[in-house]
């Protein structure tokens, strides 16, 4: 077996089963902690449940304006290498042939030069993101190594891929046989390796932002905080 | 070069004779307690991405990280690690999760109690939503059954355990009801046996405010009230909630609840002080198990109902003012507008303070530093955010409606010589009660 044969055949299933298994596991684990219902009464006009948790994950897509000059920064940079990733992911064309093999489910992919400037732009924000964390002294004072071990896994991908882009997709997809085996294996390897650490790192914040917005939105909206 | 001066250590008091195994486990245990869907969702989600920093008060006024809101949660987050989280089985047999030591719950003691009142203002910067001032309240919990907490504070819950307040006993009560109301001429009936209104004092009424208290006897007797104050209930400011002291913040809470059913209240009427808001009003209910037989409303909702009723009228003062938000009755409590439209009433022409509202900067005495004298130097740096705010407004009067604010606002403003008086909206409407 070739490292690319266990890059796309066993590595790839047993991080993807890590993934699902980890994720559902500290999910699962988080809300069955013990709840203890608000039982006072509820400001007068207050929104329900649903609503003031949706109010809470929409009104922290973006800073308040009081935190606005501080966090302007901060906020666009984070959303440049979310975008960047999601739009590098979902839409550059060999990523869609490789989920399609897999799922069976294929869409239009972006045009290459698209890809090319998200995934720069991305990489640029990463090494930013990057830089705060090690100039800036609260940034500095706070992180732990899951913040440099999720940074260096979110990274990987994007340098390992690079190498293997050598090519316009339509190039790629359409040869036979593959020219670069062994970094492709590579680049699928850090893939795996994000998917595996997913659930045990801060990455997990993909899943739990949304929860932890909508506890605070359920516990505020109850009291008539606007 | 020049020889380099070590950091003073941290500060910190202890009490009782506990080890220092058993304070470890008296404050995980207590944290373990805790650790609810919501705390647990909290806990799990942060980033590290730092805008809480921006929020502080503290850490803005002394440009220190160490004083960043996540990081006064780094015991609690290591406790629950260590001992609930998901992976707590994988963490605990790789030693990749350490329990707090006991060198680490008294370097934090500082940051739980000196520089957090709980305000919350770091809980709107995160965007992850989550609850920091939430969680330094549930590690304050862990603290406290530590035997952890600052001295001054501790003096004052053993004082609030005996007396059922941190002012005086109950049974001096009716005596200093009795030398208020002569003070200012007004009629505050105490110890009634049926009432349709108990009315609760903070500390500070039974003392330095005095006329505050004597002020709401003047409009409950006006509107003509069926209320009384009552020696087995009567301190709402509840020093338990502030300390992290459950057992405390419980007996003080049903000594306002259950005085008030024996009585047949169906009204508990808090006075102008903010944790007494955030104690009775969204918490009470929780010592109860279910919802509470009588309705818990702070002055300021009380006052703004009777303006909007017409039971009271105001005679209209018409300058200018500006309003500093107490954060547990505005942006822990939701009632920021209540308070605009009794300014509104009195005629004033509010000029609101650059961060007002949800956003309005903490008095800096919050959750009990008021009263912790070695956080003085700190509470007297966050002043000065206040001060600049409020001069830049050019108001005339600067108005609050939570006592404890004031107590802070006048203490920063005598250290800084500074010379505005900050002025309660209770008071405003009192003195200006129109027939």
């Amino acid at each position: 077996m070739t490292l690319l044969e266990f890059a796309r055949g066993p590595g790839l299933y047993a991080s993807l089963a890590v993934f699902v298994a980890g994720t559902l596991w500290r999910l699962a684990g988080i809300l069955m902690r013990p709840r203890l219902p608000d039982l006072s009464p509820a400001r007068e006009g207050a929104p329900s449940r649903l609503a003031g948790a949706l109010q809470a994950n929409l009104r922290a897509m973006w800073p308040r304006p009081e935190f606005l000059p501080g966090a302007r920064f901060i906020a666009i940079n984070g959303y440049v290498f979310h975008l960047g990733l999601a739009l590098v992911f979902f839409g550059y064309a060999p990523h869609i042939a490789f989920v399609e093999r897999l799922t069976g489910f294929g869409w239009p992919a972006l045009p290459d030069p698209v890809m090319y400037a998200s995934a720069s732009i991305t990489i640029i924000a990463l090494l930013m993101a990057l830089a705060m964390r090690i100039n800036d002294p609260v940034r500095r004072r706070i992180s732990i190594a899951d913040d440099y071990i999720t940074w260096t896994i979110t990274f990987l991908p994007f340098i390992t891929g690079m190498a293997v882009a050598g090519e316009p997709s339509d190039a790629i997809l359409a040869r036979k046989h593959l020219l670069y085996e062994g970094p492709l294996a590579v680049h699928l390897l850090t893939l795996e390796l994000l998917l595996i650490w997913f659930p045990f790192g801060k990455l997990m914040h993909a899943v739990l932002f949304a929860f932890s917005r909508g506890a605070t939105g359920v516990r505020f909206s109850h009291r008539g905080v606007q | 070069m020049g020889a380099m001066t070590p950091p003073a250590p941290a500060a910190f008091d202890r009490q009782g004779e506990q080890d220092d195994t058993a304070r470890i486990d008296a404050a995980i245990g207590s944290f373990v307690r805790e650790f609810g869907v919501t705390a647990s969702l909290h806990l799990e989600s942060c980033v590290r991405c730092g805008l809480c920093a921006d929020a502080c008060h503290f850490r803005i006024s002394t440009g220190d990280p160490k004083y960043t809101p996540i990081r006064k949660l780094e015991p609690l987050r290591r406790a629950y690690l260590h001992e609930v989280s998901p992976f707590a089985p994988l963490l605990r047999a790789f030693g990749l999760a350490k329990r707090p030591t006991i060198e680490d719950l008294q370097e934090w003691q500082e940051l739980l109690y000196d520089s957090c009142t709980m305000c919350g203002r770091c809980t709107t910067a995160c965007p992850m939503g989550i609850d920091i001032a939430e969680l330094v309240k549930v590690s304050r919990h862990g603290m406290f059954k530590a035997g952890l907490v600052p001295e001054r504070l501790a003096l004052m819950d053993r004082t609030a355990r005996q007396w059922g307040s941190t002012a005086t006993p109950g049974e001096d009560l009716p005596d200093i009801l009795a030398e208020v109301a002569a003070e200012h001429g007004v009629t505050i009936p105490c110890d009634l046996g049926r009432a349709d209104i108990l009315v609760t004092a903070a500390p500070a009424e039974l003392g330095e405010h005095t006329k505050s208290l004597a002020d709401a006897a003047k409009i409950l007797n006006r509107i003509g009230a069926r209320w009384t104050m009552h020696s087995a209930g009567f301190d709402a400011s509840n020093i338990g909630f502030n300390n992290g002291d459950l057992e405390l913040q419980e007996r003080l809470t049903r000594s306002l609840i259950d005085t008030a059913v024996k009585i047949g209240a169906t009204t508990v009427l808090l006075p102008e002080c903010g944790h007494a808001y955030g104690a009775a009003r969204w918490e009470a209910a929780k010592w109860y198990g279910q919802a509470l037989p009588v309705r818990i409303i702070h002055m300021t909702e009380f006052l703004d109902e009777l303006l909007a009723d017409g039971r009271i009228r105001v005679h209209p003062i018409g300058e200018t003012a500006t309003f500093h938000d107490p954060c547990q009755i505005v942006r822990r409590g939701g009632l920021e507008a209540a308070a605009r439209r009794v300014l509104a009433a009195l005629g004033f022409e509010l000029r609101e303070l650059q961060d007002h509202g949800t956003a309005g900067f903490c008095c800096g005495g919050g959750g009990g530093v008021v009263s912790n004298q070695r956080a003085a130097p700190l509470r007297h740096k966050v002043f000065e955010l206040k001060r600049l705010q409020v001069e830049a407004t050019g108001a005339k009067r600067f108005v609050t409606s939570c006592g404890q604010c004031r107590i802070t606002l006048e203490m920063g403003a005598q250290h800084a010589s500074w010379n505005k008086r900050t002025e309660s909206l209770l008071e405003l409407v009192a003195d200006n009660l129109a027939h």
